[in-house]
């Protein structure tokens, strides 16, 4: 792997001109976030020689060095773990890799592709300024023509409105504050949310001794393995991580699905509301409310699992007639379909949370980006942001790494290469137009 | 998962204007206020348990509605408790408003994947302990203690076809939600 020495931490002067201590610096691209986007994102305006710079409040890998708990591994496999220009070439490919081992990746990519990194530079604001843009950091203003969001899309935990009447007593932590079992009291706890992040907590909870209700609602239920293949390596297969926001009826819909239910682990592990119960976590329905110190669980339990069960036999199917079509050899042939999942023919409706039973709530129930600072008219009613594939109404300002912002594996590693391939030309070709015109205009 | 509805014209003739429901869809997604609706029913007693319930305007579509007729509504008790029977029990009402929102929610479901529909039925049985309502034990709620809806369908589509119809349905139905998840109830005297 080709290193170019240390990682720029001090400001970087960006151009001839500008003394020190001057704290309003000039580059043509700004992109905001030093993640696998952000990083992504540079290597391509690299490519192009785009002149940029990537502002990181952290360091490189900020999220996963800050925000993670201890236990988790990436649930997608270490083949999938791909940046354009870099992937993983360890010994292991089916492999998923630990929160170390992700941040020690990004960081190599990092200095691999030589980005601009500016760390502990936590962006304020961003505004419109004559033809390009003022970026407001902790570090003061940067002007640019152009920006690029890729600050994440996971920075705040999607907490009910419910968890505010919780009693004071009882311990509410979301994801990004979890790290491990004994920073919860001992007894009871209560995770919302049956995606990815709540089952993985879940079955790490239960484990430690802490009996665990989880409440679950609309979730996507997939086997960690299917037909003697990693189930990433099928949705890869057969397309469905590729497909494009411009090729489906509703992408708000699609953008809207909770994560797949699964775990990376090295022994493979499907970890479903069946394995959850067979090792004695209570599933319940969806949290619904709380009132009068109760905490009451939607009666849908039956209906979400009904759903998920339907959609992971289609899903089965899809991939079968893809290898039935595609005359794959030593494809082994399907195994039966997984048990329906099995839900209590009396789920817990209500819970009192006066009785001591739930010392603590962990509210895996989703991530939202926080946007506070972007002070532009890229918002609809509903406070979501309005893009096209990531490109705004706003020229110059784009968009990278949000749920199915281009194709459905948008948040994932694997998928910002291709997103910020695209994303970047369209950039080059605006800066382009943008110059061209600002010619004819100097020129007459 | 993969694609959840299936949107090319289709031949399937359920009754339901699917070009409406999406126009309907577009419409309000760009004026989200024509999205407030407001439902109303007027409720007199007439003797004993026995009272009516009228439906006749709404509020929606940023306007006043008034049904195509004035529908009215007879809700008693049965001879059992002493009670004229003079129309069903309110609790009876709930039920048939459940199966009516779910069934209609299966017809508009089947015609947007285009699954022709021929017969729809559905069996609604609910328990629960009337020990409740009648103060009897304070740990038994006054409402159901479980309600099961059973369909049986006809139609050209395969068994998990139907099945994923239901389950839609389910997903979208308003009585579904208020029946499954706490509401807000303010009751007042003028
Ligand atoms: C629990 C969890 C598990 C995941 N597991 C996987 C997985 O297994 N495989 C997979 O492919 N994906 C996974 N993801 C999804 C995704 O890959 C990660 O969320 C990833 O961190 C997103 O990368 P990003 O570059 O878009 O954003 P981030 O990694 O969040 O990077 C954004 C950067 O922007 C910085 N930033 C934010 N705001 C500002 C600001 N105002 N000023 C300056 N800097 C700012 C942050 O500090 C951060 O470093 C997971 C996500 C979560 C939450």
């Amino acid at each position: 792997m080709s290193t170019s020495g240390p990682r720029r931490s001090g400001p970087r002067r960006s151009g001839p001109g500008i003394s020190a201590g001057d704290r309003r610096r000039h580059t043509t691209v700004v992109v905001i976030g030093a993640g696998h986007a952000g990083l992504a994102m540079s290597r391509c305006l690299t490519e192009r020689s785009i002149d940029h710079v990537l502002l990181e409040r952290g360091a490189v890998a900020n999220s996963w060095r800050t925000e993670r708990w201890d236990s988790l591994r990436l649930l997608t496999p270490n083949w999938q773990t791909r940046l354009p220009g870099h992937r993983y070439r360890g010994h292991d490919p089916d492999g998923y890799m630990t929160v170390p081992q992700v941040v020690d990746f990004l960081d190599t990519y990092a200095a691999a592709v030589d980005a601009p990194v500016e760390t502990n530079t936590a962006v304020r604001s961003v505004r419109r300024h004559s033809d390009g843009f003022v970026v407001g950091t902790s570090e003061g203003d940067w002007r640019c023509r152009s920006v690029v969001v890729a600050s994440g899309a996971c920075n705040r935990a999607a907490v009910p409105d419910a968890a505010a009447r919780l009693p004071g007593d009882i311990v509410s932590l979301t994801p990004l504050e979890y790290r491990r079992p004994d920073q919860l009291p001992d007894g009871g706890v209560l995770v919302a949310g049956g995606s990815a992040t709540g089952i993985q907590l879940a079955d790490e909870i239960h484990r430690s001794g802490r009996p665990v209700t989880l409440a679950v609602g609309g979730h996507v239920r997939v086997p960690r393995t299917y037909r003697g293949h990693d189930i990433m390596s099928w949705l890869d297969a057969v397309g469905i991580l590729g497909e494009r926001y411009d090729e489906v009826d509703d992408p708000e819909r699609v953008r809207r699905l909770p994560s797949f239910q699964l775990v990376g682990s090295p022994e493979r592990t499907t970890i479903d509301l069946n394995s959850l119960r067979a090792l004695g976590v209570r599933v319940v329905g969806r949290v619904a409310g709380i009132a009068d110190g109760t905490m009451q669980f939607s009666g849908s339990l039956r209906n979400q699992c009904a759903l998920a069960d339907l959609k992971l036999r289609r899903l089965l199917d899809t991939i079968d007639e893809w290898v039935d079509g595609c005359w794959l050899d030593g494809v082994p042939p399907p195994p039966p379909r997984p048990t329906p999942t099995v839900v209590d023919d009396d789920p817990l409706l209500t819970l009192r949370l006066g009785s001591g039973e739930i010392r603590s709530v962990i509210w895996a129930t989703g991530y939202r980006p926080d946007l506070s600072w972007l002070h532009l008219p890229v918002f609809d009613r509903a406070s979501r942001l309005r893009h096209d594939g990531g490109i705004t109404d706003v020229p110059g300002l784009y968009l990278l790494g949000l749920p199915f912002l281009r194709r459905r594996k948008s948040t994932l590693i694997d998928g910002a290469g291709d997103d910020a391939r695209e994303l970047s030309a369209h950039l080059a070709a605006t800066l382009a137009g943008a110059s061209a015109t600002h010619w004819t205009a100097r020129g007459a | 998962m993969t694609i959840d509805e299936i949107t090319q014209p289709g031949t399937a003739d359920n009754g339901i204007d699917i070009d409406f429901l999406r126009s309907a869809r577009d419409m309000l997604t760009a004026q989200p206020e024509a999205a407030a609706f407001e439902w109303r029913v007027r409720n007199t007693w007439v003797n004993g348990t026995h009272s009516t319930s009228v439906c006749r305007d709404f509020h929606g579509l940023a306007a006043e509605q008034e049904h195509r007729s004035t529908f009215i509504f007879d809700t008693d008790h049965p001879e059992i408790f002493a009670s004229a029977d003079n129309g069903a029990t309110p609790t009876e009402v709930v039920l048939a408003a459940l199966a009516g929102c779910l069934t209609a929610g299966v017809a508009a479901v089947a015609q947007q994947r285009d699954i022709q529909l021929r017969s729809v039925s559905a069996e609604v049985v609910a328990t629960s302990d009337v020990r409740g309502v009648l103060g009897i034990d304070p740990d038994i709620r006054n409402g159901f203690s479980r309600v099961d809806v059973t369909y049986a369908i006809d139609a050209d589509a395969t068994d998990d076809d139907i099945r994923a119809l239901v389950a839609q349905s389910q997903k979208r139905s308003a009585v579904f939600d208020i029946v499954t998840n706490p509401t807000n109830v303010a009751v007042d005297v003028r």
